[in-house]
């Protein structure tokens, strides 16, 4: 017989280093961090502990109208700097983020509860990789366009400048003029702080653009983090202006008279508030919004990566990911064996301290999302939907929610059509492609799709006809700087990301 | 013919994504001290060379049975040789519990009439080998020839239970390339020792990823695969069937990647705890491992590495 040697058990291995944060932070504008105008200031807490980690500034209108005309003084400047010297500074930040990689991360996941894990090698390295791979395009940006162009700064009356004549006198008629578009206000999300930051941010600065980025409320740390690596690199002042707070702070950098581009990643709900209020201002406008993404599997696919793939799309970062694939789609035949699965892997997941290395599953953001995704959960029973969740405990403070699915979900169910942000996945099953297809697309969203097929020519059939900004094909959630990122429908317009993404941070004359 | 069971597809990307993951998983002190032990009684320690001598065998079984003298530290699970070892083998290792295994069947190659890998057998096991280390009929599987793979393992395996020996069978993974085949070949290993009865045993059968000759030898994304297929046939089946990556698991840092691998792949499967984490199912083919895992243990207890030649080779 089979003498068992024991439990195999991991202990805790909690990473080691602490990132210096300040007790109090105030708005990071013209260079600077500066106290806010109305001397308020708000808390930014740790969910896995309810801890306080640092006070943040509220920012007011004021606060708002000083770091738009910090942006406005700093873009003359700044965007007629030859490209090759813009793209110096965007490579010192991307270098100083690398080697602050541990701190950035360990910060990351106290302020927003992510796993260190996922912090280390998944938010930190992209962001820095999207640093570097805007800098690179900084020079560039008359090649960056189909037709070309000559791109020329912005002049002190805040027009683009007029480009150089040629030896020989003459204008050079040959190349349209490209230009910045100005002060950017830019609001992000808390599911990837830094992420985002660096999403928005490189783009904007590698065309010359200066910005006004607010992050969310509750994590604001690495962004400031980042500040003070801007003031390390002796990033011009002004250049990049950071402004904390909530709802209203981020409403006040959008409605900004001053701001020429706003560019805003999070809730649908909020995008629309942000399309009505700045419709007619002539301000430019990308929105990254919301979704709930499908992820077909076919009887065919390789299950066990499938299901490795269904763990990744919607437990990745606890399920706060607007591309999470929250609707699973199983092909009759297979449904059985994949959902039985996805149970015995979903019981290998370890929900815990972020700070972890082995955790998988951490904290819930905030204690008002954990409200959300409860109020969710109870939906989804009371629609029918036969509720299962990971067994195993969770710490007694903070906020958690451990990974768990409902089968037997109809289309028509709450938590098959809203988007719940958090570790909680709808489980339904189809016959054929056809029906995959129409059940997938039945959605107010767009943002990405997953199909799990072995056979090379459904994959690209089923892809054809799947109404999302990103399709992954065997696999799910993968980043890449060069690679746009963006929605259909109610998920948003414009795209991040690769050539695409500078696109919307430029003007043609 | 017994059917052979129909094999999923595997993803190559999302498995190498899965296996790397084990890598990530951190072990503290307490735990690594029982991993390096665990380890330590799962290693086959092996020599299966063509100038392979009674003197180093001598040595190879001194240091089976007492790796690290004076210090508390297990037996390795076996040892294994060449056929002709296998008497003395077996007369310097009576009594101790560590088994004598053998590799047969024509190996490395297998490229011999199925008669003399039959007989090849039946005299390592006359000569006392607790374990048969077989190989599959790689030729046979590539061209499609799946009735025969099966028929030629199966043969093998009935001659295993009839004696009471237990089986290991070689996919030579590192000559199948892709992991469809590994899969496939691990579905038919283990369909024919279901046939003949040896798996009635638990952990009577292995199914076993290189003999040391091939390269690349045991990789982390082709034992998972190989341990789905192994927990696909506990769910199917109901039965208990061993793994054993052999060739190129030097550290204890890889053994315990290995180990966390099948805590996460097994562990539930078959009811409470993991049976596979146990030297009965689950088997380390090394030579160099052992030495590594003493030099770790040596660390865990003085903070310090000893010097290579600290410990005995065998």
């Amino acid at each position: 017989m089979i003498e068992s040697a024991g439990i195999f058990e991991y202990a805790t291995a909690p990473e080691g280093v602490r990132p210096t944060l300040r007790d109090r932070y105030g708005h990071f504008i013209g260079g600077a961090f500066v106290e806010p105008a109305e001397g308020e200031y708000f808390r930014t807490i740790n969910p896995a502990t309810e801890e306080v980690i640092a006070e943040v500034a509220e920012g007011s209108k004021a606060d708002v109208d000083r770091a738009v005309n910090a942006a406005r003084e700093a873009l003359p400047a700044w965007s007629a700097l030859p490209g090759v010297e813009r793209a110096k500074y965007i490579y010192r930040i991307a270098r100083r983020v690398q080697e602050l990689s541990r701190e950035l991360a360990v910060a990351e996941s106290m302020d927003g509860g992510k796993p260190i894990r996922e912090s280390r090698d998944v938010d930190v390295p992209l962001a820095a990789q999207h640093f570097f791979y805007y800098a690179g395009w900084a020079d560039k940006l008359g090649y960056a366009f189909a037709g070309g162009g000559k791109f020329v700064g912005i002049g002190e009356d805040g027009a683009p400048l007029t480009p150089a004549l040629s030896p020989g006198g003459e204008r050079e008629q040959r190349h349209r003029v490209i230009s910045p578009v100005g002060v950017c206000g830019q609001v992000i999300p808390w599911n990837f702080p830094l992420l985002m930051a660096s999403w928005k941010l490189g783009p904007a600065l590698a065309a010359g653009n200066t910005c006004v980025l607010k992050p969310a409320e509750t994590t604001p740390l690495t962004a400031l983090m980042l500040a003070e690596i801007f003031e390390e690199v002796e990033l011009p002042a002004g250049v990049v202006n950071i402004v904390t707070g909530a709802g209203a702070t981020g409403a006040a950098v959008v409605e900004h008279p001053g701001v020429n581009k706003v560019a805003f990643t999070g809730s649908t709900e909020v995008g629309k508030k942000i399309a009505h209020a700045i419709a007619g201002t002539g301000k430019k406008l990308t929105l990254e919004l919301g979704g709930k993404s499908p992820n077909i599997v076919f009887e065919d696919a390789s299950i066990d990566q499938a299901v490795e793939g269904i763990v990744q799309g919607i437990y990745f970062n606890q399920g706060h990911v607007c591309c999470a694939g929250s609707r699973v789609f199983v092909q009759e035949s297979v449904a059985g064996e994949v959902i039985a699965k996805l149970k015995r892997r979903m019981g290998e997941l370890r929900v815990g301290d972020p700070l972890d290395k082995n955790t998988d599953v951490g904290a819930i953001n905030s204690a008002a999302q954990l409200s959300t995704i409860e109020r969710y959960i109870d939906a989804g029973k009371s629609d029918g939907g036969a509720f299962w969740q990971a067994g195993g405990g969770v710490p007694s403070s903070g906020y958690w929610c451990r990974p768990c699915l409902f089968e037997g979900v109809q289309p028509s169910a709450v938590v098959a059509r809203e988007e719940i942000f958090g570790p909680v996945l709808a489980v339904m099953t189809f016959r054929t492609p056809a029906e995959a297809i129409q059940r997938a697309n039945n959605t107010p969203y767009g943002l990405a799709a997953g199909v799990w097929t072995d056979k090379g020519s459904k994959i690209f059939e089923i892809a054809k006809w799947l109404d999302a900004g990103v399709v992954w094909l065997n696999t799910y959630n993968k980043f890449d700087a060069a690679s746009p990122f963006g929605g259909f429908k109610e998920s948003g317009f414009g795209r991040e990301g690769g050539v695409h993404g500078l696109r919307s941070y430029v003007t043609f004359g | 013919m017994t059917t052979i069971p129909a094999s999923p597809t595997v993803d190559a990307i999302m498995a190498a994504e899965r296996a790397k993951s084990f890598t990530t998983r951190s072990i503290k002190r307490e735990s690594k001290l029982h991993a390096l032990k665990l380890a330590m009684s799962m290693v086959d320690l092996t020599t299966l060379e063509g100038k392979d001598s009674p003197e180093k065998i001598r040595s190879i079984c001194a240091k089976a049975v007492t790796p690290w003298a004076g210090h508390d530290c297990p037996s390795v699970a076996a040892v294994c040789f060449y056929p002709s070892m296998v008497k003395l083998a077996k007369e310097l290792l009576a009594g101790t519990g560590v088994n004598v295994a053998s590799v047969a069947t024509g190996f490395p190659s297998g490229q011999y009439p199925l008669e003399v890998r039959l007989r090849d057998t039946e005299r390592a096991i006359e000569d006392g080998a607790d374990e048969i280390d077989m190989v599959i009929n790689r030729g046979a599987f590539l061209s499609g020839r799946e009735g025969v793979v099966f028929d030629e393992i199966e043969a093998v395996s009935r001659l295993c239970k009839d004696s009471g020996a237990h089986l290991k069978v070689i996919l030579e993974t590192g000559e199948l390339e892709t992991l469809d085949n590994v899969r496939r070949a691990s579905d038919i290993a283990i369909a024919a020792m279901l046939a003949s009865g040896l798996l009635d045993e638990p952990g009577a059968g292995f199914i076993k990823t290189s003999t040391g000759k091939v390269s690349p030898a045991a990789t982390m994304p082709v034992t998972l695969v190989m341990l789905e297929a192994i927990r696909d046939a506990h769910a199917r089946d109901g039965v208990l069937v061993g793994m054993k990556p052999a060739g190129g698991i030097k550290t204890a840092k890889q053994a315990w990647h290995y180990l966390v691998m099948v805590n996460e792949t097994l562990g539930g499967v078959a009811g409470d705890g993991n049976p596979w984490l146990s030297p009965g199912l689950f088997r380390f083919g090394a030579s160099s491992l052992a030495n590594d895992l003493l030099r770790q243990m040596q660390k865990l207890k003085t903070g310090t590495y000893a010097a290579g030649y600290d410990f005995s080779e065998a």
